[in-house]
């Protein structure tokens, strides 16, 4: 479903990716972890070129964009709507109630009548729990609402794929399993889905495959419980030491 | 020094009293004709072209944002009165004839528009950064991201600097007067001129002025209550 070949992202002198190869099949679950500046939260925004590339190949189904050559401006939002993006800090639009931040891709830019809008986000917001709350605005929702509903607002689009940009990091402590929860029912649905997270023992459960980075490239990867008993490389363990 | 003047006599009071109550009507029709539309159209003009200064400056387009920053310059660096005259009284020396309220019009949109672009630069700015990706992670161009998520938010922020720059506006107007639009403080000039009574009239003129600032910024707690019914308090 996603293949990405040879992917490199430099800022001015700084280069955060250096060449990162990877594959995530249909239906799989794939967690990202690693250090703070390791560059997992850029390679996740690369892949819906929120941040440009400076080179690599990038493909979502049978959508390819190659950033060896200057990659045209309006192929950039086509190519973005196969992927629905999940921020750490929900980004919903203020302005509008849930029910509106969910219909809002839908209507302006699919161009879905309203009604059908409005039934489709009502469903959406009923499959993360918050069926009651569709008439309420953002700052009436705690960080555990907001995020379920950024993510209906992201499933809206029916993405191919759903990107998860430390969901639950901006969370209080408690409100934090009614996101993973929905999260893991995505995933029993068959979403394919990259995550990057700090969440371990969600990493353990719910994903097929973990990924960790360090310094721009991707270190190890495999199934979470030879990542987590066994990891192959002395950065893997020397981190999860740190952080367990 | 005449002290004699500061005590009026009851004749006086009398022909102060008939004066006001007869210039009150064309004072007020000053106001409606002419100061009234010639603020609101020149206000409308001047927030369109704001919003495009605004956004050229944002653009990151070379070209553009050296035009709109020469723009901004020029019309923030020199009089008001001065750009009123270049357009009337100047450009008639070179061909170009405007007659005296389109010449104000032209004149106070571009006066609005400078100054209000660096509030809508300012406003579209303090929205952060993570909106616009939002907008863009659910495949919205860069236009529909500004339209429909932005602008928005952006117009709340701007609603109290765009009412002073809207009340400024209102008297800026009376400066209309040297190029000979018929607006209120000149109708207060002329009446003025033939009974000399220069006090009552331009206090009269203060007191218009006065009570249309005043309603406008109820109107403008209005309007701030609708915008911030997303905000909690």
């Amino acid at each position: 479903m996603i293949n990405i070949k040879g992917l490199y992202k430099q800022f001015d002198q700084l280069e955060v990716l250096k060449g990162i190869d990877l594959e995530v099949k249909k239906g799989q679950v794939v967690v990202v972890i690693g250090p703070s500046g390791s560059g997992k939260t850029t390679l996740l925004r690369c892949i819906n070129v929120l941040e440009q590339p400076t080179s690599g190949i990038l493909a979502i189904g049978d959508q390819v964009l190659d950033f060896s050559r200057q990659v045209p401006k309006k192929d950039i939002p086509p190519f973005r709507r196969l992927t629905g993006m999940v921020f750490q800090n929900y980004n919903l639009f203020p302005h509008m109630t849930a029910l509106e931040n969910v219909m809002e891709g839908p209507v302006t830019v699919k161009g879905i009548s309203k009604e059908t809008a409005k039934e489709k986000g009502e469903l959406l917001l009923r499959k993360v729990g918050l069926a009651d709350k569709a008439g309420y605005y953002p700052y009436q929702l705690s960080g555990g609402q907001q995020q379920r509903v950024g993510i209906a607002r992201a499933l809206a689009m029916e993405p191919k794929v759903m990107l998860f940009d430390e969901p639950t990091s901006a969370l209080d402590p408690e409100l934090v399993g009614e996101v993973l929860k929905v999260m893991k029912d995505l995933a029993a649905d068959g979403m394919t889905m990259v995550i990057v997270t700090h969440e371990m023992r969600f990493a353990r459960d719910a994903a097929d495959e973990v990924i960790f980075m360090d310094g721009g490239i991707i270190i190890e990867r495999g199934k979470p419980r030879q990542i987590f008993s066994s990891p192959k490389e002395v950065r893997t363990s020397q981190f999860l030491n740190l952080i367990q | 020094m005449y002290l004699s003047n500061i005590f009026a006599s009851p004749e006086r009071i009398e022909r102060l009293i008939e004066i006001g109550m007869n210039s009150f009507q064309p004072l007020l029709k000053g106001a409606i004709l002419y100061t009234i539309p010639l603020t609101l159209i020149s206000f409308i003009c001047g927030l369109a072209l704001a919003i495009f200064t605004a956004l050229a400056r944002i653009s990151g387009n070379k070209a553009l944002g050296a035009i709109a920053r020469i723009y901004v310059s020029a019309i923030r660096g020199t009089p008001l009165l001065v750009q009123l005259f270049i357009i009337f009284y100047g450009l008639p020396t070179i061909g170009v004839i405007i007659d005296p309220l389109p010449s104000a019009i032209i004149g106070f949109s571009l006066n609005v528009g400078a100054y209000a672009s660096e509030i809508i630069r300012a406003a579209i700015l303090s929205i952060p950064k993570g909106q616009w990706e939002a907008g863009y992670s659910i495949g919205m161009s860069y236009s529909k991201t500004l339209k429909r998520i932005i602008l928005p938010q952006a117009s709340r922020v701007s609603i109290p600097p765009l009412s002073n720059s809207f009340i400024s506006l209102v008297k800026d107007t009376s400066l209309a007067s040297m190029i000979l639009v018929a607006e209120m403080f000149r109708r207060a000039q002329e009446i003025a001129s033939t009974n000399y009574e220069f006090l009552l009239l331009y206090t009269q003129a203060a007191l218009i002025y006065w009570v249309i600032c005043f309603m406008l910024s109820i109107l403008q707690g209005r309007l701030e209550r609708r915008l911030d019914r997303y905000i909690s308090s």
